[in-house]
């Protein structure tokens, strides 16, 4: 089985996050970079088929060079090969043709997507794959298994859980539950040094450009002052939120 | 103990001089602190506990010979990544890189660089994959900075030597499978021995009531006419140089070392300057809480430009015993001084387990005096300036 596993290069959460030139680009000054949790769940999922069924992993990312140290913790956990389609994102529609095309060229049976990034939290990208190769999907996985062609998979729905039954070639968009945190991998020191003779192949993007483009960030505001009210003094509270919160 | 908020200062942007796979193995490590030790430290450094479960854990992270070729266990990576992983752990604790870095550079060092073939295969994947934990003994109840005064000996019985001798405060000896353990032949020539638990007559009391590394199992090796088989002794190197040479790359370990002990200080007293208010105004507005803040930021940032060249020079094979010397004890005395400024900041929140200070303070104190103490690294500098030995 051939897995494909795309790898989104991401701020990590405890990163302060600011805007430059005039609020319209992220300032990645002093922020450090991490795999996507989400896609983390579907790397140590696919290292699991690895290592029981004997799958071959490839990780994938489409950005520039400064992603390269993601795709490299990746293959020190244990990928076999990693792809980076060299262009700087524009948008999700971008990424995802991209992806097409070089998921088109390996003949992948199986796509582990996050089901979104957490940084520009889009969640477009795993579906639009799956249309543009022509695989099935199912997203907001949580439970992963393949025998032969047939892919049994848990989707998490509100308030409970779907089995579905499907075949590959298959593209999903995985989050927690696919593995747990506890199962999470950090590299070794032996696998940081394996990392190095695995082959990391950059390909040149297809002559695809963004629909859309950010015109400006803004952050939320901060949050106001707090205002403590007995709890004897019930009149005060109300006249609070009437008065100055106005939201009765 | 509060949770593990520690952000690494690098305030000449150091990290742009390390590779990415420097970055990893640090970042790993670091990971990996802040999961497996941060939690519990405070707990074992109470209890005057080792925590024996994190054996298993430094081995899979792969810190127990990462300089060591693959082919026995190790990581072969380089010097520098080695110190970064020293760095890390000792962030967490100066303890538990007691124990990483006696069974890299003082077991499996002197195992690959000065044993033969057959016990390079037996002990090093053992060691590397934690199943064994080794210990070096070389320090004496009356040798410690003169360690070629030794008492330890051994004699040429035919088919075996008879060991006999004490060692003291030998980091891991309590529960050691193996240990290294430095013997004066019958011509008063130094050798190392590999020692194994269960031989006859090879005894590990353990060292008890210590305020310092009480994270880590320290004890003695009592020899009382052990019987070590001849193919134990380390055949490629003797003299009083070999177990320096494994003393090299452990002060090496121990000057990055220092340096996580420094970090962690220095972010917790700048996060608790700007958290606690007093007349009104977070401290770290004063003057005098600034004047400690800043003088630790300039001693951590040229600790670890001195030993970033050292890695350099280790990579090499150029850095010499003095320069490892100046490293060990410029880093560890400052890493210190750090922890006692840093443990003012706190006041009196700064003596208790719910910050690392204290822990750090009284584990620095170990790690000031072992591995050759403070006034001995200063007069081998002072030898290798002026060419006069003042040991003498």
């Amino acid at each position: 089985m051939k897995i494909l596993v795309c790898i989104s290069h991401v701020p990590d959460t405890t990163s302060k996050i600011n805007f430059t030139e005039g609020d319209t680009k992220f300032d990645t000054n002093g922020v450090q970079f991490v795999i996507n949790p989400n896609d983390e769940f579907g790397l140590t999922r696919a290292m699991w088929f690895k290592e029981k069924q004997g799958a071959n992993v490839t990780v994938i990312n489409v950005g520039g060079a400064d992603t390269e140290p993601t795709l490299r913790k990746a293959l020190a956990i244990g990928a076999d090969a990693a792809i980076r389609v060299n262009t700087v994102p524009a948008d999700g529609f971008s990424v995802a043709k991209q992806l097409a095309t070089v998921i088109k060229d390996g003949a992948y049976d199986l796509v582990i997507a996050g089901r979104e990034s957490i940084d520009y939290n889009g969640g477009m990208v795993p579906g639009m794959i799956a249309g543009l190769v022509g695989a099935n999907f199912v997203n907001n996985c949580i439970g992963l298994e393949v025998e032969g062609t047939n892919a049994k998979v848990i989707r998490e729905i509100d308030g409970g859980k779907e089995t579905v039954s499907t075949n590959l070639p298959l593209v999903i968009g995985g989050q927690k539950g696919l593995v747990e945190e506890t199962d999470l991998r950090i590299p070794n020191m032996r696998g940081i040094m394996m990392a190095r003779k695995k082959p990391l192949t950059v390909v040149e993007p297809s002559s695809i450009s963004g629909e859309t483009s950010s015109m400006s960030f803004e952050k939320p505001a901060p949050k106001g002052a707090v205002t403590l009210v007995s709890a004897d003094n019930l009149d005060e509270l109300v006249s609070l939120l009437h008065n100055e919160a106005k939201v009765i | 103990m509060a949770s593990d908020l520690f952000e690494a200062p690098d305030y000449y942007n150091l990290d742009e001089l390390l590779t990415d796979e420097h970055k990893l193995v640090r970042d790993t490590t670091r990971n990996w602190v802040k999961k497996e030790i941060s939690p519990i430290i405070e707990d074992y450094a109470q209890k005057s506990e080792f925590p024996m479960h994190i054996t298993k854990g430094l081995a899979e992270i792969g810190a127990f010979g990462p300089y060591i070729p693959m082919k026995y266990g190790g990581a072969g990576l380089d010097q520098i990544s080695y110190g970064l992983i020293m760095q890390e752990i000792e962030r967490g604790d100066s303890g538990i890189r007691s124990t990483a870095s006696v069974q890299s550079s003082l077991v499996m060092y002197p195992i690959w660089k000065y044993g033969n073939e057959l016990q390079r295969q037996k002990y090093l994947p053992k060691l590397a994959s934690g199943a064994w934990i080794g210990c070096f003994g070389l320090t004496e109840p009356d040798h410690g900075s003169n360690p070629a005064g030794m008492i330890t000996n051994f004699k040429d019985k035919g088919d075996h030597y008879l060991l006999n001798g004490a060692k003291m405060w030998i980091s891991n000896a309590p529960f050691a499978h193996v240990a290294v353990v430095w013997a004066k032949d019958e011509n008063g020539r130094i050798h190392g021995l590999l020692v194994e638990r269960g031989m006859e007559g090879f005894s590990t009391p353990k060292t008890h009531s210590k305020w310092s590394l009480r994270a880590s199992a320290t004890g003695e090796l009592i020899f009382d006419n052990v019987k070590v088989p001849k193919e134990n002794l380390l055949p490629n190197k003797s003299g009083l140089g070999a177990p320096l040479g494994c003393l090299d790359s452990a002060r090496y370990g121990i000057a990055w070392g220092a340096i996580g002990a420094a970090m962690d200080c220095y972010d917790t007293a700048l996060r608790y300057s700007k958290e606690r208010i007093q007349f009104g105004k977070p401290i770290g507005q004063f003057q005098l809480q600034q004047k400690k803040l800043a003088e630790m930021i300039t001693e951590i940032t040229k600790a670890q430009i001195l030993t970033w060249r050292l890695g350099l020079l280790k990579n090499e094979n150029k850095a010499t015993s003095a320069q490892i010397s100046m490293a060990k004890r410029n880093n560890v005395h400052m890493a210190l001084n750090i922890a006692r400024e840093a443990r003012q900041i706190l006041g009196g929140m700064g003596i208790t387990g719910e910050y690392s200070i204290m822990r750090h303070a009284m584990n620095l104190e170990s790690v000031i005096t072992y591995e050759g103490t403070h006034d001995i690294h200063l007069l081998i500098t002072g030898l290798d300036i002026t060419g006069l030995n003042a040991f003498k």
